[in-house]
């Protein structure tokens, strides 16, 4: 063969910034680089001496698509330090805004970021011109989901009602009910939208997956649980760090996590999906086979249909729980310093997002670690990057680079957030 | 008949959490009405289809923090005819611009193992300290229906209804009592730029300045207060220090009591 650099200049459609190199060989792919070129922007150092109250509001600034995984994620570990448990109604109601920002960012990934990739269309607004009830309606839903974050959180983009304990100020019966008419359509907007997806047609691509996810006895996962894998791995979150480690590769701003030994694994929906799958609601679980999809998904593509699921089971935990709702007696628990570390691990709609503090007798933050979803998938994207260019390396370099693209945004990368994405060159000797 | 001008949109991202570009797709209710009278040009983050500029109007949203994004600014300025800078990171720096206050390789040392492969600037700064810049419109994030409001008057060449007063002023015009002086809590509402409806003390607590500071803020006469309500220096000096610490009304004040 040839040689040959072709290059991808953006990578659109997802959050934030990268690139990707592709090298290949007399047709062997030889190396993939995903390289995030995110400017840095340093949290993790200046959260040092700030005050412990203040962790929740600045690491949400991490990511504006799913602040709420990094405002409950430090509101625990800061709470854990403490002694404080929040339980009951206050922890309900966390659960509730977290299901706001999963049905906002799910739907806007399935249908702005990711449906675009089946029509070869541009964009949600070229999709619109083809279906525009189909597009109305998944607008619909988004904005279904921004109503609970702004109820319970004041806005949908950085929240400011959520702190150390719970809330500054806890929504009354009729605000959440008013809710329920627009979250009862929405389900049913949500379970059509599956089906539509579902006769998308999707390439077939299937990966060995290591998942990891959050796992809780009692519920779907969403606010903590233990560090659960399909290989093996059960843990309390407090041993991530013996589970998960760090590299800095020289290629991205973005630090590459892999699982201490054995390579890559994969966060977020699909490893949620295949792990948790038994705790999903009889709607939930019934529109899943319905879609087509099995007990187990293993391809990467049809992400996009266990993210309408999720979408589903959210609205129903979402009515579910407003219709349980009673007024806590206080809008928060008293949080008060003392020394120590803790640790905070929520689902965040792309997978777990962890949170490690230490601070002072006097709440002031001496330490953190944030490890955001991305830079754990990111060197399982390089993998399936891997191997799909191996399985289509006969393509013209015009068809490889959208299917790169296609499968980079299956993972609906949030790059912004790995902190820590893209052009793409391909060089073929 | 020559075809009516339709004009050209372009959203660029510098160092940030993409939370005010985002708010463009939150506008779930306009979004498909605006895409019918402009054309979205190039937002990598909603469209791969990207359309070459000049551009009408360029969002830009994010701070500068590295060498190649110094440059880059300067050849969106030379492609657009507007530009307006959303949010506390392009107007005023960001969170990110609490390493202007540090030794930035500190910071690189303490979050990466191998430094040399990071390349960023020792601080992070606004866009206008840059380029000329034709708005800013404040907020972490900013409030969709400025947005709105903005890229309207923009396309029709009227002067934009963006009121410069203080979030104590929206207090008074939605109702809400002051949790200031009923509740003592700490607020920065008096030197805070309106924007966002006095969100915060609607939900009891105090304003965290998320929109930067108004038109000429007395920040002197709010840390004087503060401080005899009993507010430690080194809290003051973070209460300065936040999404908008690199304004210059609020860098002064928190250098201030730094000392
Ligand atoms: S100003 Fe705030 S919301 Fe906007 S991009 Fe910066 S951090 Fe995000
Ligand atoms: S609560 Fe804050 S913003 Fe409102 S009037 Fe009082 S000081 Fe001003
Ligand atoms: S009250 Fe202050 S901190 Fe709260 S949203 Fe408004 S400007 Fe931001």
């Amino acid at each position: 063969m040839k040689n040959k650099t072709l290059k991808i200049d953006i990578l659109a459609r997802v959050e934030g910034e990268g690139g990707l190199k592709l090298k290949i060989s007399n047709g062997i792919v030889k190396d993939v680089q995903l390289k995030i070129y995110e400017p840095p922007r340093f949290f993790e150092a200046f959260l040092r001496g700030r005050d412990f109250r203040e962790a929740p509001d600045i690491t949400s600034r991490i990511c504006g698509i799913c602040p709420i995984a990094y405002q409950l994620g430090a509101s625990q570990a800061m709470e854990e330090i403490c002694g404080v448990k929040v339980e009951g109604q206050l922890k309900t109601l966390r659960r509730l805004i977290y299901t706001g920002e999963w049905i906002e960012s799910h739907v806007l990934h399935a249908f702005m970021l990711n449906a675009p990739d089946f029509f070869e269309a541009g964009s949600v607004i070229h999709l619109a011109q083809v279906y525009p009830e189909v597009v109305k309606n998944a607008l619909r839903m988004k904005k279904a989901g921004n109503e609970i974050m702004i109820v319970l959180g004041g806005r949908e983009i950085h929240p400011v009602n959520l702190r150390l304990g719970g809330f500054y100020k806890v929504p009354k019966k009729r605000e959440l009910r008013a809710l329920l008419e627009e979250i009862k359509w929405s389900k049913q907007a949500a379970v059509d939208a599956l089906m539509f997806i579902s006769k998308f047609e999707f390439p077939e691509f299937k990966q060995n997956y290591e998942f990891l996810a959050l796992s809780d006895p009692d519920e779907y996962a969403i606010l903590g649980g233990r560090l659960v894998s399909n290989c093996g791995i059960n843990l309390p979150v407090n041993e991530y760090d013996n589970c998960l480690v760090e590299e800095h590769v020289p290629h991205s701003t973005a630090l590459h996590s892999h699982l201490k030994g054995a390579g890559t694994c994969l966060l977020g929906p699909l490893a949620r999906y295949n792990l948790n799958f038994e705790q999903l609601t009889p709607l939930a679980k019934e529109t899943a086979f319905n879609a087509g999809l099995g007990r187990h998904c293993y391809n990467p593509f049809k992400s996009i249909l266990v993210r309408m699921v999720e979408v589903i089971y959210a609205f129903e935990e979402a009515e579910r729980i407003i219709e349980a709702y009673e007024e806590p007696g206080s809008p928060a628990i008293e949080v008060k310093p003392r020394a120590g570390t803790g640790y905070g691990a929520t689902e965040a709609p792309r997978g777990i997002c962890y949170h490690r503090y230490t601070i002072d007798d006097n709440g002031i933050i001496q330490d953190s670690k944030i490890v955001a979803p991305t830079s754990v998938n990111q060197s399982r994207i390089e993998k399936d990057l891997w191997d799909l260019v191996q399985a289509n390396v006969g393509l013209t370099d015009e068809k490889l680079k959208f299917f790169c693209e296609r499968a980079i945004r299956n993972y609906d990368p949030c790059i912004s957030c790995s902190t820590h994405f893209l052009t793409m060159d391909i060089e073929r000797d | 008949m020559p075809k009516p001008h339709v004009p050209k949109l372009a959203v660029w991202k510098f160092a940030s959490c993409d939370g005010c570009q985002l708010s463009l797709l939150d506008c779930e209710d306009e979004l498909l009405a605006i895409a019918g009278q402009i054309e979205i040009a190039n937002f990598p983050e909603a469209s791969s289809a990207i359309v070459k500029g000049p551009y009408d109007l360029s969002l830009v949203e994010g701070s500068i923090t590295t060498p190649h994004d110094e440059e880059r600014i300067h050849k969106i300025r030379k492609m657009s005819k507007y530009v307006i800078t959303i949010g506390a990171c392009a107007t005023a720096g960001g969170i990110q611009a609490l390493r202007n206050f540090k030794d930035v390789n500190e910071f690189i040392s303490l979050v990466y193992a191998r430094p040399h492969y990071i390349s960023t600037l020792s601080k992070s700064t606004a866009i206008a300290d840059h380029i000329e810049v034709d708005f800013e419109l404040r907020g972490c994030p900013i409030n969709k229906s400025q947005l709105l409001e903005l890229i309207s008057a923009f396309l029709h060449n009227r002067k934009p209804n963006i009121p410069n007063y203080s979030v104590c002023a929206e207090c008074k015009r939605r109702g809400t009592i002051c949790i200031m002086v009923s509740k003592g809590v700490t607020c920065m509402g008096p030197v805070t730029h309106a924007g966002c409806n006095a969100l915060c003390p609607s939900y009891n607590r105090g304003c965290y300045s998320c929109f930067g500071p108004k038109e000429t803020p007395n920040a002197a006469s709010l840390s004087r207060w503060l401080l005899e309500q009993g507010v430690e220096k080194e809290e003051l000096v973070r209460i300065f220090r936040g999404f908008n610490a690199n304004a210059e009304p609020f860098r002064k004040e928190s250098e201030y009591y730094e000392k």
